[in-house]
C-alpha cells in the first residue's frame, strides 16, 4: 500500500514538475525531505506554494520586437548575415527614471524569455521565479529586470524554426552559423531598442554566463555587474563531448532529413536522447541517489525483461524528461546552439581572459558548485585568476549543494543571500 | 580562580590601524583572512587601495561582499592559487598565522602573491603568558573568544624570537619588525619579545630586500 502511494506520488509530481529547473525547485522550498524518501504532506506543499505567490510579480506577458529590419542587418562571427530578426522579451519590476536599474538575465541552453510570473492560464511560473520577484534574488522593487529568448533559439526568437522573410520557408539548415557574441549582439540591440544605455548588471548560468562574459568583453562600458554562475570561460573538452553525442543522436535520427523536417515527423527519438544525455550532466551522483537510489518504477522486484527500459525509477525520469522536451524545443535550434557553446573560448577569441575582460570597469561576481561536474569549480577558479591578473573588481565563491550543475537553478535562497548584498553595493557605487 | 592573560584578538581594531600605518596610498593589497571586510574599508577609503579579500568563513564573505568589497572565498591552508602570482604590493595577514595548519606554506604564499607580506602575530613570548605558564599552569587564551584550549583556533604559539628564526629559515628578510605594546606599534622597544602582546613583521622574499632596507625608515627593533 505505501509503495502504491509513493508511485502515485512520484508520478504526480513528475507530471507536475516537468522541467529539470523543478527538479529541486520543491527543495528549495524546503522539502528536501522527499528526496529522503520522506515525503511532505500536501498541506504543506500548498502552504509553500502559496507563500512563493505572495512574492510572485504575477501575471506577464511576452513581448516582441524587430530589429534589424532592412536595410539593417547583423554580421555574424561565421561571415553571414541575419536579418530582420524578431527577439521574444519579458520585462519585471520599473525602470528607474535614470535607467540605472536594469538587470539583464541571460538564459541558458533551453531556456526561454520566460524567467519569472505566469502566463496567463500556464499551471506554472517562469524558470528562475523563485530568484526574480518583489523581495527575491533579483528584487523587481529595485530592479528593472530584462529577459529574452537567444538568437538561435526556439521560444520567440529568430531562429532555425522560424520563416526566412525571403522565401516565406523555414530557415531550417539555411540558418546561418551563431556565436555566443552574435547572441549578445541581438541582446545589446535590444537594449538600445528600449533606449538602456547602461545595464546595472548582466546575469546568467552555464550558456548564460557565458553571455555574460561575452557582455563584458564586447560591451565593456555598459556592463555596470557581472554575474557569473555555473559558467566558465570555455566550454571544456568534456563538455563537447557530450554535445557531441548528444548532436549525433538528433542526426541520425532518420526523421531529421539534414534539418529540413517542418511540416513533417520531428526528430523526436533523437532529439529526446539528446536531452537524456545532457540532463544525466546537469545532476550529480548524489542528487540522483537521493531523488531515485536503485528504486524501481513498478513493485519492488525485477521484471528479468530487456525490453522493459524503465524499470528504475531513474529510467523513468530520464525518459520522461526526454519526451517532455521534444515537445518545447526544436531539433535544429538545439544543434545550433550547443554549437555556439562548443565554440565559445574567451581566450581564444580575444587573446587571453585577461584581454577580454581587461577592458570592463565592471565588478565580477563568479560563483560555482561543489557537485557541478559539467561546469566544475575548476573553470570558474580560472576565470577568477584571470579577473585578479587584469585588476578587476572580482569576487568569488564555491557554493555548496548536492545539485550539480543545475544548482544555480534550484538553490535560490542559497544564491540571493550572495546576489543580493552584491546588486546593492553596486547600484549604491553607481549613485554615488 | 586568577584571571587569565588573554591574547590579542583578531578582531582587535587597534591592529588594523597599526596595519594601516604601514601601507602608503594607491597600493594593491591583498588581505588574507578579511572577515568582514572591516579593514579593506579603510584601505580603500584612506589609502585609495586596490584591495582583495580572502575569507573562508560563508557568512564574513557576505558581510565583506555587502561593504562592496571584492572577496574570495576559500581556505588559506589549501593554498592560494586563485591568485597570481606578483599580483599586489602588500599581502596582509592580521593574528592569522596562529590559526593556520601550515604557517610555513601561507607565508611562501603571501610572497608569491605580493612583493612584501605584513605579518601581525600574538607574541606568545609576552611575561604575562610566561608567569601564567609557570604560576598558573594554564594555557592561554583570546580576549573575547570563547576559546578553550581544545577548541581554540590558535593552533601554533610562537613568539618574537620565534618569529625571526622562521624568516631566517625560510630566507626572508624581515623589513620590519615592530612590537606591539598597549595597541600601539612601536619602533623600538626594550625587552620586547617580553612586553609586546603582538608584533607587526614586513616581509620581503630575499632578492630586493637589502636594497628597501637600507632605505626603509623602521629598523628591526631590540628584542631580549
Amino acid at each position: 500500500m505505501w509503495c502504491l502511494w509513493r508511485h502515485i506520488r512520484q508520478s504526480v509530481l513528475l507530471d507536475t514538475y516537468n522541467e529539470r529547473e523543478d527538479f529541486g525547485r520543491r527543495a528549495s522550498r524546503g522539502t528536501l525531505s522527499q528526496f529522503t524518501g520522506v515525503w511532505m504532506s500536501q498541506e504543506l506543499i500548498q502552504e509553500n506554494s502559496k507563500q512563493i505567490d505572495d512574492r510572485s510579480i504575477g501575471l506577464v506577458e511576452k513581448e516582441y520586437v524587430t530589429l534589424f529590419e532592412s536595410p539593417g542587418v547583423l554580421n555574424l562571427a561565421g561571415g553571414g548575415k541575419l536579418g530582420p530578426i524578431t527577439v521574444a522579451y519579458e520585462t519585471y519590476g520599473e525602470l528607474s527614471p535614470e535607467r540605472d536599474n536594469v538587470i539583464y538575465v541571460c538564459h541558458a541552453l533551453t531556456g526561454d524569455a520566460h524567467a519569472a510570473g505566469w502566463h496567463h492560464g500556464s499551471d506554472k511560473p517562469g524558470w528562475w521565479d523563485g530568484f526574480i520577484g518583489p523581495g527575491k534574488g533579483l528584487d523587481t522593487s529595485k530592479y528593472h529586470v530584462v529577459c529574452a529568448n537567444i538568437l538561435g533559439g526556439c521560444q520567440g526568437t529568430t531562429g532555425p524554426g522560424s520563416i526566412n522573410p525571403a522565401t516565406d520557408q523555414h530557415y531550417g539548415r539555411g540558418f546561418p552559423f551563431i556565436t555566443v557574441g552574435d547572441m549578445v549582439e541581438v541582446q545589446a540591440a535590444l537594449m538600445n531598442h528600449l533606449g538602456i544605455e547602461k545595464l546595472l548588471a548582466v546575469i546568467g548560468g552555464s550558456l548564460g554566463g557565458m553571455q555574460v562574459l561575452e557582455w563584458g568583453a564586447r560591451f565593456p562600458e555598459r556592463v555596470g555587474a557581472a554575474i557569473v554562475l555555473a559558467a566558465g570561460a570555455r566550454l571544456s573538452a568534456q563538455g563537447i563531448a557530450f554535445n557531441c553525442v548528444g548532436n549525433r543522436a538528433i542526426s541520425a535520427d532518420p526523421h531529421f532529413r539534414e534539418g529540413d523536417y517542418y511540416g513533417k515527423e520531428v526528430p523526436r527519438y533523437g532529439l529526446a536522447l539528446a536531452r537524456m544525455l545532457a540532463h544525466i550532466t546537469y545532476l550529480s551522483e548524489a542528487s540522483i541517489e537521493m531523488k531515485f537510489g536503485r528504486r524501481l518504477q513498478n513493485g519492488s522486484a525485477f521484471a528479468y525483461d530487456l525490453l522493459k527500459e524503465t524499470e528504475f525509477q531513474i529510467e523513468s525520469y530520464l525518459h520522461y524528461q526526454g519526451s517532455r522536451f521534444v515537445e518545447r524545443f526544436d531539433a535544429n535550434s538545439y544543434l545550433y546552439i550547443t554549437r555556439a557553446m562548443d565554440y565559445f573560448d574567451l581566450a581564444e577569441a580575444y587573446g587571453s581572459i585577461t584581454d577580454a575582460l581587461g577592458k570592463t570597469a565592471a565588478r565580477f561576481l563568479i560563483a560555482s558548485y561543489d557537485t557541478d561536474w559539467l561546469f566544475p569549480t575548476s573553470q570558474s577558479l580560472e576565470l577568477t585568476n584571470a579577473l585578479i591578473a587584469a585588476k578587476r573588481h572580482v569576487s568569488f565563491i564555491e557554493l555548496h549543494s548536492p545539485f550539480g550543475h543545475d544548482s544555480f537553478l534550484i538553490e535560490l535562497e542559497q544564491l540571493a543571500r550572495i546576489v543580493s548584498p552584491f546588486l546593492d553595493q553596486t547600484l549604491k557605487s553607481i549613485r554615488q | 580562580m586568577a584571571s587569565r592573560y588573554r591574547l590579542p584578538d583578531p578582531r582587535n581594531v587597534s591592529t588594523d590601524q597599526v596595519i594601516l600605518e604601514q601601507i602608503p596610498n594607491g597600493r594593491r593589497v591583498v588581505d588574507l583572512g578579511c572577515g568582514d571586510g572591516r579593514l579593506m574599508v579603510r584601505l580603500r577609503d584612506e589609502r585609495d587601495a586596490d584591495v582583495l579579500g580572502i575569507e573562508v568563513d560563508e557568512d564574513q564573505f557576505i558581510r565583506a561582499l555587502g561593504k562592496g568589497l571584492p572577496v574570495i572565498r576559500t581556505d588559506l591552508d589549501k593554498g592560494l592559487n586563485i591568485v597570481p602570482s606578483g599580483s599586489f604590493d602588500f599581502s596582509i595577514l592580521s593574528q592569522t598565522l596562529q590559526e593556520v595548519r601550515h604557517p610555513t606554506d601561507v607565508l611562501c604564499e603571501m610572497l608569491r602573491i605580493a612583493h612584501q607580506a605584513i605579518v601581525v602575530v600574538p607574541n606568545f613570548g609576552h611575561w604575562k603568558v610566561r608567569r601564567q605558564v609557570i604560576l598558573q599552569g594554564r594555557a592561554p587564551v583570546t580576549d573575547s573568544l570563547p576559546y578553550e584550549w581544545h577548541n581554540t583556533p590558535n593552533l601554533h604559539f610562537m613568539s618574537m624570537h620565534d618569529m625571526r628564526e622562521l624568516a631566517e629559515t625560510l630566507n626572508f628578510r624581515i623589513v620590519a619588525e615592530l612590537p606591539i605594546i598597549g595597541g600601539r606599534a612601536v619602533k623600538r622597544a626594550w625587552a620586547a619579545n617580553l612586553r609586546a602582546e603582538s608584533a607587526l613583521y614586513i616581509l620581503q622574499g630575499n632578492l630586493v630586500a637589502e636594497e628597501l632596507r637600507r632605505t626603509h625608515s623602521i629598523r628591526p627593533s631590540q628584542t631580549r
